[in-house]
């Protein structure tokens, strides 16, 4: 039997791990624009209702829009960012739906001739990217959680007419792991650009995700469900993970797949279908007749491309590649600027420190002393990049051993300590000199008679036992490395 | 000749409750109308471009500058069902 | 100076006796409020206090302040009822003012009120108004003509010196052939829409409704501008000044004979003649064009203007302004309150503007349409390109009587032949009084309109033929006033 119309054939009962996923994404982006795209009242986010109207994003009769220029800039800074084509010449379409968050009863949007297209983020083809018009915010009054239940809603006009950029993926994703891995990049990148402030929670960043199944190999695209603006990646997901697991369940039991809308609930982990807009989705776009052609000039896709930052995606590949630094501490050096500028802070210290090695103490000793220490923020710490430099360059060179560089890095994370000053008086240069290092060890012998005589009588693992007394001893100060030798040594193996 | 059906298709996209009097006058209207309008057809408008705009402008564009809004009372004041400080309408939800 | 003498004047005229000091402004505004409430012809739908009409004209002492004006009611008036002849706005006092009436009280002039019109400006004869018909001053049994119906019949009748109206197929332009006054449609995008209740966004465009073309040139010199609110708007190079030209010589006048073959009638293309000869004898010369689409403009206009007219209204839905029916849900609110609201002709032209754009039909009507335009557009070029003007008749028929085409909508639809394929072409297009004929079926002399139409944004070159044909003409007919 087949799953609907555009569905493939597939064999009833066929077992579920036949079957791979096909996701497309649909991103709304607000921009963070001073005023809304087509009329000159202030963004807002949380303020009074309906404070921030005119006449013009009420809908009233008479008014005409004008597209906010910055608001073009910005979608020019994304589509660069994305590596679409500009189209020469792009128009705005009216996209006729009736519903109170929609003051004129259409949406300004774009159509057949969009901003961009046909870019790419990493392993992902953009399809598409536009620039329309967001709609107000409507409150369900008497109802708990979601939508069910309330007889009746209020309106708020602030957002109505805040800049937007659509930005629809091709269907090159195949997991939800993988949707919340590129989504995040993508967050990370429109951060970059300081377009948006890309909250979800605030839904300053909107993700949709069209999700369909088809056996493994198969070519064709099977019926897709929409999955409906998720406030967080993590739980888009579950969502998606969730969606596949249901259509499996329906196809391998012989069922066919519904289009529909879906919205996931992350408390339960249910699915839910929601009620379309227009119940017949018949848009009647036509030419906005009160607008006129975008023509990008030369001088604004220059501005574009030249206030393009480095991209997270393409200073991830050049630390992994250049720099060799490991995929984990990659993701947070990439992803977030700040803590890329610390890293970069700290190799221009002294070129000798290494790469890896350097990215390893930030993202892994420092961050985390950082958490320790109650979950201090990068951007107020008093450690610098150099003062963290020199510490790493002292380990690097063996004047002070890892450990004791662990307890210092302690130090300057409390008080902003100087590495330097900090092992002077608390005199944690390493013991280098072997004579007095090796009385210690013969010490420790004499006083740990019996790992001594187990590591003798062969149970090598004993060793720890004694290494570990000589750290305590030297406070630390003492090579692994020597220590060992020094003990074997001893102990005559 | 537009069908009985297809008027009533048109009307709930428009949002028009049509008593059966209006809809058979309307099915009838339209039907006349598109059969004038149908001539259109005659002519060869192969390769001809359409015309949105009979000026020729481009890249009209607004600064990203703030101006007043309205006062929230004001805008409120020609409101049907205003109800603190917002535009109450019945809930879509509610729909059976 | 008495006061039917003051408001027997022109425009033009009566800024002269202020200028002078002969008359004040507060007289002069007083007289006219005194016409304007013996308004016996439907023609206004509010009239304002003499406090009210000043608000906004303080302080202004250009040529033209204290030159009071009657205001179309699709033009926004903050704080004062606009309605568009819509029940569904019934009670609307919009936030805002439109920039054309900005305008006009920038320049002084007091507004008297908002006059009667086609709901929504869906019409030709006026007797679209949910608020009742408009009469024709000149036979109270016939209709003033539309959807400017309210304006041109003020004017008319002697009850505003001029008026704001607005035609997007004919609107100005064809009221004022029937009620023998001069109407005005400029270049679109010569006066800002800014506030303006849009019809059909792409044909819409207001211009002057006067008693000649001096007051015409005066108005549209006061109105014309790039307005940062409209990005459609351009505004004319060079403005207006008062036309002054006393001959036609060297300047080409086309006659689309085709265009203007049939459904005239005889006593029209008379009049029409007879126009011509006085062109010639002004040292102008007429000569044969071809406008070989323009008789689908109709067929065009019908599905552009109602497929924009379907989305301009929908924002009509009883949320935020406006009146709500009693409803139970949401969908029975959008459509209980837009039945109830909406007129048939509304109704008529939102179903058939709908149907034009939904999937499947697109490309057979609007995209088709549009490319029709475009011919259009072209045909006028190439006119252009051998004459300098192209005349027509302003309409088929002089004023016809109420209730008379209100069957077919098709037949109501053919008033704006002449007038639709300027619309389309977005040119622009003056009517001016040419002389008096009877209706074919009998009954009194009317005034019959005569068309010039210009190439886009020459409406100074317009307005001096215009005016030069108009002193030939020597049209001094007015409809007998009511005390
Ligand atoms: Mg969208
Ligand atoms: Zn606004």
């Amino acid at each position: 039997m087949t799953g609907g119309s555009d569905a493939p054939e597939v064999v009833a009962g066929s077992a579920s791990e036949d079957y791979e996923a096909v996701i497309g994404l649909e991103i709304h982006v607000q921009l963070s624009t001073k005023t809304k795209m087509f009329c000159g009242c202030r963004l807002s986010f949380g303020d009074e209702p309906n404070t921030h109207t005119c006449p013009i994003c009420l809908g009233h009769p008479g008014v005409l829009p004008v597209p906010n220029r910055r608001a073009v800039e910005f979608g020019l800074l994304i589509a660069a960012a994305l590596d679409c084509e500009v189209a020469p010449r792009s128009i705005f379409h009216r996209k006729n739906y009736f519903y109170p968050d929609n003051p004129k009863a259409y949406q300004i949007s774009q159509f057949d001739i969009p901003l961009a297209s046909n870019g790419r983020l990493n392993e992902v083809r953009i399809h598409r990217a536009h620039l329309e018009e967001d709609a107000a915010k409507m409150i369900h009054v008497g109802t708990s959680g979601r939508i069910q239940g309330s007889d009746e809603s209020l309106v708020d006009f602030n957002r109505a007419g805040t800049p937007l950029v659509e930005i629809v993926t091709e269907p090159d994703l195949q997991s939800g792991a993988q949707v919340r891995e590129w989504g995040q990049l993508l967050r990370a990148t429109i951060k970059q650009l300081g377009v948006s402030d890309v909250n979800m929670e605030e839904g300053s960043l909107r993700c949709d995700a069209n999700v369909s199944i088809r056996p493994t190999g198969s070519s064709e695209l099977g019926t897709k469900t929409e999955m409906k603006n998720m406030n967080s990646f993590r739980y888009l997901e579950r969502g998606v993970e969730a969606e596949i697991e249901r259509q499996k369940q329906i196809l391998s039991s012989g069922g066919r797949v519904v289009q529909e809308t879906l919205h996931f609930d992350p408390s339960s982990g249910e699915l839910h279908s929601l009620r379309s807009k227009e119940e017949s989705h018949d848009y009647r776009y036509l030419p906005e007749p009160d607008l006129v052609p975008l023509v990008p000039t030369p001088e604004m896709l220059e501005a574009a491309t030249e206030s393009l930052p480095e991209l997270p995606a393409s200073r991830a590949s050049r630390y992994r590649d250049e720099l060799g630094i490991s995929e984990g501490a990659t993701q947070l050096l990439s992803f977030e600027t700040k803590w890329a500028e610390f890293f970069e802070g700290v190799l221009t210290h002294d070129e000798s420190i290494e790469p890896r090695v350097a990215a390893n103490w930030v993202t892994g000793e420092f961050a985390g002393e950082l958490r320790r220490q109650g979950d201090q923020d990068l951007s107020d710490s008093k450690v610098t990049p150099d003062s963290l430099g020199s510490l790493i360059l002292m380990v690097a060179d063996g004047r002070v051993s890892h450990s004791s560089g662990k307890s210092v890095l302690e130090l300057m994370v409390a008080d902003g300590a100087d590495p330097q000053q900090v092992v002077e008086e608390q005199g944690l240069e390493q013991i280098s000199d072997s004579g007095e290092l090796e009385k210690i060890v013969e010490a420790v012998i004499e006083g740990n008679p019996k790992p001594a005589e187990q590591v003798r009588s062969g149970n090598e693992k004993a060793i720890g036992a004694l290494v570990g007394a000589v750290m305590k001893e030297t406070r630390g100060r003492a090579d692994g490395g020597e220590v060992n030798r020094l003990l074997r040594k001893h102990l005559d193996l | 000749m537009i069908e009985r059906e297809q008027v009533l298709h048109v009307a709930r996209l428009s949002r028009l409750k049509l008593s059966d009097e209006e809809v058979a006058a309307i099915q009838g209207d339209l039907s006349s109308i598109l059969d004038h309008v149908d001539r259109l057809s005659e002519i060869d408008i192969e390769g001809v471009e359409p015309t949105t705009h009979v000026v020729p402008l481009e890249n009209v564009l607004r600064d990203d500058s703030p101006r007043p809004s309205l006062e929230r009372d004001v805008s409120l004041s020609q409101a049907p069902d205003p109800s603190d400080g917002a535009f109450r309408v019945p809930s879509p939800q509610a729909e059976a | 100076m008495t006061e039917s003498d003051l408001t027997a004047a022109t425009a033009a005229a009566t800024t002269g006796l202020i200028a002078s000091g002969e008359v004040s402004r507060e007289e002069v505004l007083e007289a006219w409020i005194q016409r304007a409430s013996g308004d016996d012809l439907n023609a206004y739908l509010c009239r304002v206090s003499a406090e009210q009409a000043v608000k906004g004209t303080e302080g202004a002492d250009g040529p033209l302040a204290g030159m009071p004006i009657a205001i179309k009611d699709i033009f926004c008036t903050a704080g004062v009822p606009t309605t568009a002849a819509s029940k569904i706005l019934d009670g609307y006092l919009p936030p805002y003012d439109a920039t054309a009436v900005r305008k006009v009280a920038a320049a002084g002039m007091p507004m008297l009120g908002k006059t009667n019109m086609d709901e929504f400006a869906m019409g030709s004869s006026n007797e679209n108004s949910a608020f009742g018909p408009v009469l024709n001053p000149w036979d109270r049994s016939r209709v003033p003509g539309g959807s400017s119906g309210g304006s041109a019949a003020a004017v008319a009748g002697g009850l505003a010196p001029w008026a704001l109206g607005t035609d997007t197929g004919g609107s100005i332009r064809q009221p004022a052939a029937l009620c023998g006054i001069v109407g005005l449609k400029p270049t679109y995008g010569s006066i800002s829409r800014y506030g303006m209740i849009a019809f059909a966004s792409s044909l819409d465009q207001c211009g002057p409704i006067t008693h000649d073309v001096t007051d015409a040139a005066l108005l549209l010199g006061v109105l014309e501008g790039k307005d940062e609110m409209d990005s459609t708007s351009v505004g004319i190079e060079g403005g207006i000044s008062s036309p002054s030209a006393e001959n036609l010589s060297g300047l080409v006048f086309g006659v689309p004979a085709d265009l203007i073959d049939d459904g005239v009638e005889p006593g029209v293309r008379s009049v029409f003649e007879a126009t011509l000869e006085k062109i010639v004898a002004l040292g102008g010369k007429i000569e044969e064009i071809a406008l070989p689409h323009a008789d689908h403009g109709i067929s065009a206009y019908y599905v552009l203007a109602p497929a924009e007219a379907s989305t301009n209204l929908s924002r009509y839905d009883g949320v935020r302004y406006g009146n709500r029916a009693p409803c139970n849900g949401l969908v029975d609110m959008y459509e209980e309150t837009r039945s109830e609201g909406f007129g048939p002709e509304v109704k008529r032209r939102i179903m058939l503007g709908t149907y034009a754009l939904s999937s499947g039909y697109y490309d057979a009507y609007y995209g088709r349409a549009q490319r029709v335009r475009s011919m259009i557009v072209r045909d006028f070029n190439s006119a252009f390109s051998k004459v300098d003007f192209v005349v027509t008749p302003t309409s088929p028929s002089v004023a016809f009587g109420l209730g008379e085409k209100t069957e077919d909508p098709w037949t109501m639809y053919l008033n704006d032949l002449f007038t639709v394929p300027m619309s389309l072409a977005g040119i622009p297009a003056i009517s001016i009084p040419a002389g008096l004929s009877a209706p074919t079926g009998g009954g009194p002399d009317l005034p019959v309109g005569f068309q010039i139409a210009a190439p886009a944004f020459q409406e100074q070159r317009l307005l001096e033929a215009a005016f030069a044909l108009e002193g030939a003409i020597g049209f001094d007919e007015t409809p007998e006033r009511t005390k």
